[in-house]
Order: C-alpha cells, then sequence, then structure tokens
C-alpha cells in the first residue's frame, strides 16, 4: 500500500449518485423495442399428476404470442446443477409436479397484463397426491418425492475426511466422556426454520436473441453472470462468447440470485424462438415460492462437559431440508456447515446431517449458507451448558476456544486448516464495550424489580472466500455452467492514453460497493484519484469470468486479483517513468497522480504522460512491450476464517411475550478493513437478517405443502422500529491468504446474530424455567413458553 | 383511456387502460423507472412517490385515480443539478447498499421530515416502517435522516460514526 493508502479510509459510495436519483438501471428498467412479456402457469399443488395442458383458449388471446408447455421444452433437458446429487427440476413439467409453484407452462405475451391473464386462462389437470413435508417423515421414506428413489440424498458426516474407523473411535471417546463422574450433558432438538431470502428486487431477466449474428444478450439480476452465460451457452449449443450477460445493479441477492433459473433459460428460449426480446420479472409471491429458500433443518445438539466447563465433545445429528429438486450448490449447502461445525473451538466434535428432499421448493444459499445453522447449533448449546454449570458462558467460551497460539496452523476438529484466529481477545473487546459485568447487574437489577431482562452472547467462526481452486475436488467444479476450476479471482487493469484507468472485474454489484472498493484498491495501488477510475463490473463482454459475488468472497479473493493486476500495471509503469525522468525504477513512487522520483518531489511524470509514452512503442525503454494494461487471476491458499462475538439485551413483557431488543453489540474481526464504512454496513444488514430470523421469518408450509406465508403480509421482515441502532467495533487479525489481508464480511452478521438473540430471551425468561425456544421468537410463541413454564 | 397528471413540475398525459397501475404507468408509459416495484402488495414501500402532498405507494393506486394530481418522484427531487437534503443524507452516511428500495425510503423519509422536522430516533424508525430494506438494518437510513433533517433545520449535521472511530 503506499503512504498516501486510501485503503482504510472512507470515500464516498461511487454508486450512490445514480441510485439516489433513480437513475440506477436495474434489469426491469431496462427496455428494449418489441419486448414480449412472459407470465408462468404454476402448479397450485406440491405434488400432483399433471393430466392435460389445456393451452388453446389462451393462445387465442389477443396479444398472446406462444404458450409453451413441457413438450416444447423438454428437448433442452432439465435445470443444470452446480452439485447434480438428487433429482434436477424440468424447465416446464408435465409430469409429476413436485411443489406449489412449480412452473407447468409459459405464456409470452405483447403486454405483461395480457400475459398475466392468458397465463389464467391455461387450464390444467391436476391429479392430486399425497405430499412430504415434515422432515422426520420425509427420512422414513414412507412417500417418496421422486418415485423410486430414497429421499435421503446424501449425508454429510464429520470430521471431513475422518474413515469410519476414526469415526466409531470419536463416538467411543465421547460416549466415555458421557460416563465420566463429572459429567455434564445437555441435549436439546431445535429447528433451524426455512427463510425466504426477500431481497427488495424481485428476481428479473430479459434474453435478446438476435438471429443475425446468432448471439444473445441476457439482462439478468443474478449474482453469477459468468456462469449463466455458460449455462445459456451450454443449452443452446452456443460458445460463451456468443452469450453476454449483463447484470447492472442487482437489487438485493443475499444468495437468492445464486442460481441459474429454469425461468433464465426458459425466456432464453422464448427469445430466440420468437426472434423478440422477452422479459420476465417475477411477482412477490413467485419469489417466495420459485425462488430458492434457506435453512430448513431439525437437529438435536449435545454438548458434554464437566462442571467446571471443560467441554469434552459436541455431537449434532439432525436432518436438512433441500425441497424438491436439487439446483445449484442445494446439498452442499450443509456440507458449508460441517466446515464450521466445531466452531472456534477445539473440543472433538461429530457431526451428521442427513440431506432430504420435500414437496417444497428448493433450497439453497441464503445468506451465511450452512454457517449460520451450524453456529446456531453450537452457540445455543454451549449456552444451555453454562446456564446448567451456573457458568458465566464468556468464561465457557474462553476456555474451549482454540488458542491464538495455534495460529498459524491451526486445525480445526472438523478437518479443515483456518488461516488466522484470536478469539479470545473479540471476546474481551466485546465484553469490554457492552459493559458485561454492568450488564448483568442490570439485568439482575431489573430481575429483583419483576422485570424479564435478558443479555445473550454468542461467538462465531465463519469460513468463507472460497478457494483455493483445488476446491473442485470436492465436486464444487463449475464445469456444469462451462467454468472449470473457477475458485479464483479475476481482474483486468487498464490505464488509458489519457491516464485514465478502467478495471474490470467478473463480480457483480448486489450492494456491497464494489465500484467503489475496486476503485479504491486500484487508485491506492497506482496513486491515482479514484474520480478516474472505472469499474466494469456485472457484464461477460468486457470482463474477464469469474464465480460470482457470494460467499462473502469478492474482496478477499477478487479484491486480491484487482490488487495483483494493479501491481503488474505499476511495475511496467515504474520501469516507463524511470526511462522518462533518467533514474532508476527502484527509486520511482506513485502519489498524487503520477510517479516521481523518492526524495525528489518535483522530478515527476503523471499518469497521463507516463500513459502518452506506453502507447508510443518507439519512445519506451528497450524491450518493453507497448500498452498499459495487466490481468491478473488469484487463487488463495486457503478459504478466509473471520469471527466474531455479539451481544444481545432484550427484556420480554411475560404479559403479551412481546421481545423488545434493547442493545445489539456486534465485535466482529474481518481482517484488514478497506472501507469502515461499507464493512459496517455489511454488518449492521447482516444482524438485522439474523435477528429476523430470530424474531420474525418463518416459511411456514402446511401438511399438504400450502406455503402460507407467501407474500410479505404473513412473512414478516423486521422494520425500522423492530430494532436499535447497533453498536459495532472491531478487532483487526489479518488473514494471510491474500494480500490485503482481508477476510470477508458480506455474511458474519448473519452468523453471529441469531443465537445472540436467542440465548438472551431465553436468559430473560431463565427465572421462570424456560430453556429453549424454537425460533421465530414472535409473541404467541414465547408468551406459550411462558405459560407452559409456569404450568 | 386518456390520463394527464403534473409529474416532477411538468404536465403529461398518456394512455392507460382502466387497471393499469400507476406504478406501471410511471416506469413504462413515462419511462421514470426510478419508481420501484417490490412486492405488489403495498407492504414494502419501494413504489413510494408524493402525490398531492402525501407519501402514497403507487403499486396499490391506479393510474386513472392520480389523473390530475401532483406528483413528485425521486427523479424529481434534486433542482438545479443539487440534491435534495435527504439525497444528500442518504449519499453522505451510507444509507443505501443495493438502492432498490432507496428511492421509496427517500419519499418517505422526505415527508416525514416536512411533517416533523426535528424527529427523535423512535419517529424516524416508526415514519419509515412502511418501508422495507433488506440490506441496511435500517440503522445508516436513521443516520441518514437525522442528516437530513439537520441540513434541512439549517443546522450542522453529527459527524459520521466512521469519523469518529
Amino acid at each position: 500500500m503506499s503512504s498516501t493508502s486510501v485503503l482504510g479510509g472512507v470515500v464516498r459510495r461511487r454508486e450512490d449518485p445514480a441510485l439516489i436519483q433513480g437513475r440506477g438501471r436495474y434489469t426491469d428498467d431496462v427496455k428494449l423495442a418489441a419486448t414480449a412479456h412472459v407470465a408462468f402457469v404454476r402448479s397450485p399443488y406440491a405434488h400432483a399428476q399433471v393430466g392435460s395442458v389445456d393451452t388453446s383458449a389462451a393462445a387465442a388471446m389477443e396479444g398472446v404470442l406462444a404458450v409453451y408447455t413441457a413438450a416444447d421444452t423438454d428437448h433442452l433437458g432439465p435445470l443444470i446443477a452446480q452439485v447434480p446429487v438428487g433429482a434436477l427440476r424440468p424447465l416446464l413439467n408435465s409430469g409429476t409436479v413436485k411443489h406449489v409453484g412449480e412452473a407447468v407452462a409459459m405464456v409470452v405475451a405483447e403486454d405483461p397484463y395480457v400475459a398475466k391473464d392468458a397465463a389464467d386462462a391455461v387450464e390444467v389437470d391436476y391429479d392430486p397426491l399425497p405430499a412430504v413435508v415434515d422432515l422426520k417423515h420425509s427420512l422414513s421414506d414412507e412417500v417418496p418425492v421422486h418415485e423410486g428413489a430414497s429421499n435421503t440424498l446424501i449425508s454429510w458426516v464429520g470430521p471431513f475426511g475422518a474413515d469410519e474407523a476414526a469415526l466409531a473411535e470419536l463416538q467411543q471417546g465421547i460416549e466415555a466422556a458421557k460416563q465420566r463422574d463429572d459429567a455434564v450433558v445437555v441435549s436439546q432438538e431445535m429447528t433451524n426454520q426455512r427463510l425466504i431470502p426477500v431481497p427488495i428486487e424481485p428476481r428479473s431477466v430479459m434474453a435478446d436473441y438476435q438471429a443475425g449474428y446468432d448471439r444473445f444478450d441476457i439482462y439478468s439480476s443474478t449474482q453469477i453472470p459468468s456462469a449463466l452465460a455458460g449455462a445459456i451457452g451450454k443449452y443452446f449449443g452456443m460458445s460463451m462468447n456468443q452469450v453476454t450477460v449483463k447484470a447492472m445493479e442487482v437489487g438485493g441477492g443475499f444468495g437468492c440470485k445464486l442460481n441459474v433459473y429454469n425461468d433464465e433459460v426458459l425466456v432464453a428460449f422464448a427469445s430466440k424462438h420468437l426472434g423478440r426480446p422477452v422479459k420476465w420479472t417475477e411477482t412477490r409471491r413467485e419469489a417466495a415460492n420459485s425462488t430458492i429458500q434457506g435453512r430448513g433443518w431439525v437437529a438435536t445438539a449435545t454438548v458434554t462437559g464437566t462442571e467446571d466447563g471443560e467441554i469434552l465433545g459436541f455431537e449434532l445429528e439432525g436432518i436438512a431440508d433441500m425441497g424438491a429438486y436439487s439446483q445449484n450448490f442445494t446439498v452442499a449447502i450443509p456440507f458449508l456447515g460441517l466446515f464450521v461445525g466445531s466452531g472456534q473451538y477445539g473440543f472433538p466434535t461429530y457431526w451428521k446431517m442427513d440431506c432430504v428432499t420435500t414437496h417444497t421448493m428448493t433450497t439453497d444459499a441464503y445468506r451465511g449458507a450452512g454457517r449460520p445453522e451450524a453456529a446456531y447449533y453450537l452457540e445455543r448449546i454451549i449456552d444451555m451448558y453454562a446456564r446448567r454449570i451456573g457458568m458465566d458462558p464468556a468464561d465457557v467460551r474462553r476456555k474451549n476456544y482454540i488458542s491464538s497460539s495455534e495460529f498459524p496452523g491451526a486445525v480445526s476438529p472438523m478437518g479443515f486448516p483456518m488461516d488466522t484466529g484470536d478469539y479470545a481477545t473479540n471476546l474481551d473487546a466485546a465484553l469490554e464495550t457492552a459493559g458485561w459485568s454492568d450488564l448483568l447487574a442490570e439485568r439482575d437489577a431489573a430481575r429483583a424489580e419483576g422485570r424479564y431482562v435478558g443479555v445473550g452472547l454468542a461467538t462465531y467462526v465463519e469460513v468463507c472466500g472460497f478457494g483455493p481452486s483445488g476446491l473442485v475436488d470436492l465436486g464444487f467444479s463449475w464445469a456444469e455452467y462451462q467454468m472449470p476450476s473457477a475458485f479464483n479471482g479475476s481482474s483486468l487493469v487498464r490505464v488509458h492514453p489519457d491516464g485514465s484507468a478502467t478495471v474490470s472485474i467478473g463480480t457483480g454489484p448486489s450492494g456491497q460497493g464494489h465500484q467503489t472498493t475496486w476503485a479504491q484498491i486500484v487508485g491506492d495501488g497506482l496513486g491515482l484519484d479514484v474520480e478516474r477510475i472505472r469499474v466494469i463490473h456485472g457484464d461477460t463482454e468486457e470482463a474477464p469470468p469469474s464465480i460470482g459475488t457470494f460467499g462473502s468472497r469478492s474482496a478477499a479473493v477478487d479484491g486480491a486479483a484487482c490488487y495483483e493486476a494493479t501491481g503488474k500495471v505499476r511495475a511496467k509503469a515504474a520501469r516507463i517513468a524511470a526511462h522518462m525522468l533518467e533514474a532508476s525504477e527502484e527509486d520511482i513512487e506513485f502519489a498524487d497522480g503520477g510517479a516521481h522520483v523518492a526524495g525528489a518531489p518535483d522530478s515527476s511524470v503523471s499518469w497521463g504522460e507516463i500513459a502518452a509514452c506506453a502507447y508510443q512503442p518507439h519512445r519506451l525503454p528497450e524491450g518493453l512491450e507497448g500498452g498499459l494494461e495487466a490481468h491478473a487471476i488469484f487463487s488463495p491458499g486457503n478459504a478466509t476464517w473471520p469471527f466474531g462475538t455479539h451481544i444481545a439485551v432484550v427484556e420480554v413483557d411475560p404479559d403479551t411475550g412481546d421481545v423488545d431488543l434493547l442493545r445489539y453489540i456486534g465485535m466482529d474481526d474481518c481482517g484488514n478493513v478497506i472501507s469502515p464504512m461499507i464493512v459496517d454496513g455489511q454488518i449492521h444488514g447482516g444482524i438485522a437478517q439474523g435477528i429476523g430470523q430470530a424474531m420474525f421469518e418463518d416459511a411456514v408450509y402446511d401438511a399438504d405443502g400450502n406455503l402460507l406465508s407467501g407474500s410479505l403480509v404473513d412473512y414478516i421482515l423486521p422494520t425500522a422500529s423492530d430494532l436499535p441502532s447497533f453498536e459495532l467495533d472491531r478487532t483487526v487479525t489479518p488473514t494471510d491468504v491474500n494480500p490485503l489481508g482481508v477476510k470477508g464480511i458480506g455474511e458474519a452478521g448473519t452468523i453471529g446474530s441469531a443465537h445472540t438473540v436467542v440465548n438472551a430471551v431465553v436468559d430473560a425468561l431463565e427465572p421462570l424455567g424456560v430453556t429453549h425456544i424454537d425460533m421465530p421468537l414472535r409473541p404467541r410463541r414465547v408468551w406459550q413458553a411462558i405459560q407452559d413454564a409456569r404450568a | 383511456m386518456k390520463v394527464s397528471m403534473s409529474v416532477n413540475g411538468k404536465q403529461v398525459s398518456g394512455d392507460a387502460e382502466p387497471r393499469t397501475l400507476l406504478v406501471h404507468f410511471l416506469r413504462d408509459t413515462l419511462g421514470l423507472t426510478g419508481t420501484h416495484v417490490g412486492c405488489e402488495s403495498s407492504y414494502c414501500g419501494a413504489c413510494t412517490i408524493s402525490l398531492d402532498g402525501k407519501a402514497v405507494l403507487s403499486c396499490t393506486m391506479l393510474a386513472a385515480q392520480a389523473d390530475g394530481a401532483d406528483i413528485t418522484t425521486v427523479e424529481g427531487l434534486a433542482s438545479n443539478g443539487e440534491l435534495h437534503p435527504v439525497q444528500e443524507g442518504f449519499w453522505e452516511r451510507h444509507g443505501l447498499q443495493c438502492g432498490f428500495c432507496t428511492p421509496g425510503m427517500i419519499m418517505s423519509a422526505v415527508t416525514l421530515l416536512e411533517e416533523n422536522p426535528e424527529p427523535s430516533e423512535d419517529e424516524i424508525r416508526q415514519g419509515i416502517e412502511g418501508n422495507l430494506c433488506r440490506c441496511t438494518g435500517y440503522h445508516n437510513i436513521v443516520r441518514a435522516i437525522e442528516y437530513a433533517g439537520a441540513k434541512m433545520r439549517g443546522e450542522e449535521p453529527a459527524p459520521a460514526e466512521w469519523e469518529n472511530a
């Protein structure tokens, strides 16, 4: 970093002027001449045999261009998945539909209103069949979701890589610990309920097939533009370079736009078939029942420890809901949980999750993706154990941490090498910021007055920023999308002849401030004002391929590629500047929009002068190629492992069960920080989503597979008046797996927060003897727990 | 049918079906795509506009109902190239991330500050509870509105939290 580093400083976001004036371009804002519009006919049944599909009335309506059924699209094959374990989704289904909202037919019309009318006019005969929704019922295989196949798709068992003998030995060790005289065993079955991601922008896709050039422009609110380009190419027998995907502004993703969807393929199909641009934007109800959901685990957590807080073993055994079909990552999500199954602790851990199908919408990556679930079980049961032995929950955690002295080189009990960590320092900082002992005293004083005030604490470790690229060996190859071995970052930095610069990067935006962060990294490396730097992203035509924006990976992986490409450009520019200034290359420094000789600020050339020279090869030093640009691919040596400590203070109204969240303190450690403003913003939003799960959100399916909370009327999101201002601070433990030392922060807030709130509510109700309440902690459920405890 | 209205200070008219929603008229007929559709059920607030001085949801109102109305959308807030203090507040205090809820959130905040020039934090939070944001946890939206309120009262806004760090 240069001496005038903008890294770690605050730059107002460059994307904001457009967005605050209503001039941002999201997919649904794009208008092309003669665009046709799509509406889907969707199954109202969770499980039914489709009989006849009568499209004649719809097709005859004025303004209807086409009505497609599976007969028209089956030749394309099913929806491809990254981890194709389990049944794949048909693009359109004329056989047996497997969840409410599954697409049966597609109408294309001149006008979106007409398309919806025509979709209503398609007559489908359904013969309903029994549905499987409950996870234990699914596990029994009494009713198969897919005829002839077990409902259990895979079981993830940890530690990772342990053979049967090692697992047996581990389990015997934990069993032996349970037999000790001083053993304390605490066990609890808990539900980590299904959630609907709900970015405020519904998904939208427009395909523009240009027959004269045999190519597609695809506009999509996707997190993975390169993979979508590869997928569309694959479906239509085209190369990736015949497909351009543009993800301009994306209105939030949180993982649910990290899929290639059947609607994206179908809209492309219709555009090619009709020779017109074709657009579809989902309704909020479609977003609920045909965009992926997250979480959905039922599991029993057991901790075995001593009376003085030494944990001898942790076990988690449960079932995870995959929904009806496997999409991009589906079965891999619980595996991400396994990565952090033992959290930031060193005790022996046995972990087993069965991944089962149900007649519900597919689950996949939702902010945190397996890691909030894993952390939830671990941090809830440790809290219950601390309560049982009467020990401060902070002390129990500290006692069982992997010590900072084990880094670098620590390997988690689940079998994964970790980068850097200093958990006790982070915990202590959180306790100090919160005023932990005062908080406990205030809680006790409130209790003495008969009030139900609770203090909850939880800590977490995350794993994110994947690579290394060798992860393809675990089945995450991205080859299905013509993106083999792509757990890399990739970036191209170009200095133009006038001295301005462009950075092209394959990630896309969905709110993380990348326009600003990438410009900061390049500007810092070149000593160039960020205003002179253009960022091109979310556009497969102009940017090098990348697997996209997800898994808290952008800064740690693609940002590192950006840093390295910048370094290559700077090295070349230093040679040119040295030649121009008749100085030694080693003495060239970059700052204030150009290069100067160290110790001689008057001896300088601007970036414009350097670039002008670079593009006139006759002026260059002997043997130096013309031009001034560089590409870098960065492959991290490991994922990164951020961590943190969160503390919540709540008060429960015992008469109504209403939970008032009084304070929320977050002490996160994501290594070095490029922009404190943006990092804190990511944490705020992550915490809000974790609180949403803890207190409000619930994707409720009834026994027949109807989604009862499919609109924002009944799927309750936190509003501004439900949340307090958050109190954030950080510790800084840089990673050693990338040159920026950054770890990634997109998901951390969510991974740390749900259990923190539940721990606080249970603490508030401790005087009543309440030990656990399943999320979401809405008033009725809390009130019921109080009544049950009093009975 | 023909509908006419004033939008951002200009008299406009256009054809609309009787069932055409106001938000679609604004976005598709007038090309004002700053007003967003988030839920079509009046729960998310992304489509909030100002109509005759009130914050209303343009996704649950017909274009025909707005005939003769005086409408301001987010595109009409800045004047002579100068941002409205609420827009400035959102930029200065990182009140947006993905930006999709932002136009509606800004329009609600403008109305809030017109009705209550010096709101408490609780009053701000209650004032925007009809607008959902999934990115910010509302923390910096509240700071942005506090900033705008101070500016509109002619006061110096409190420093940004990261300036104190």
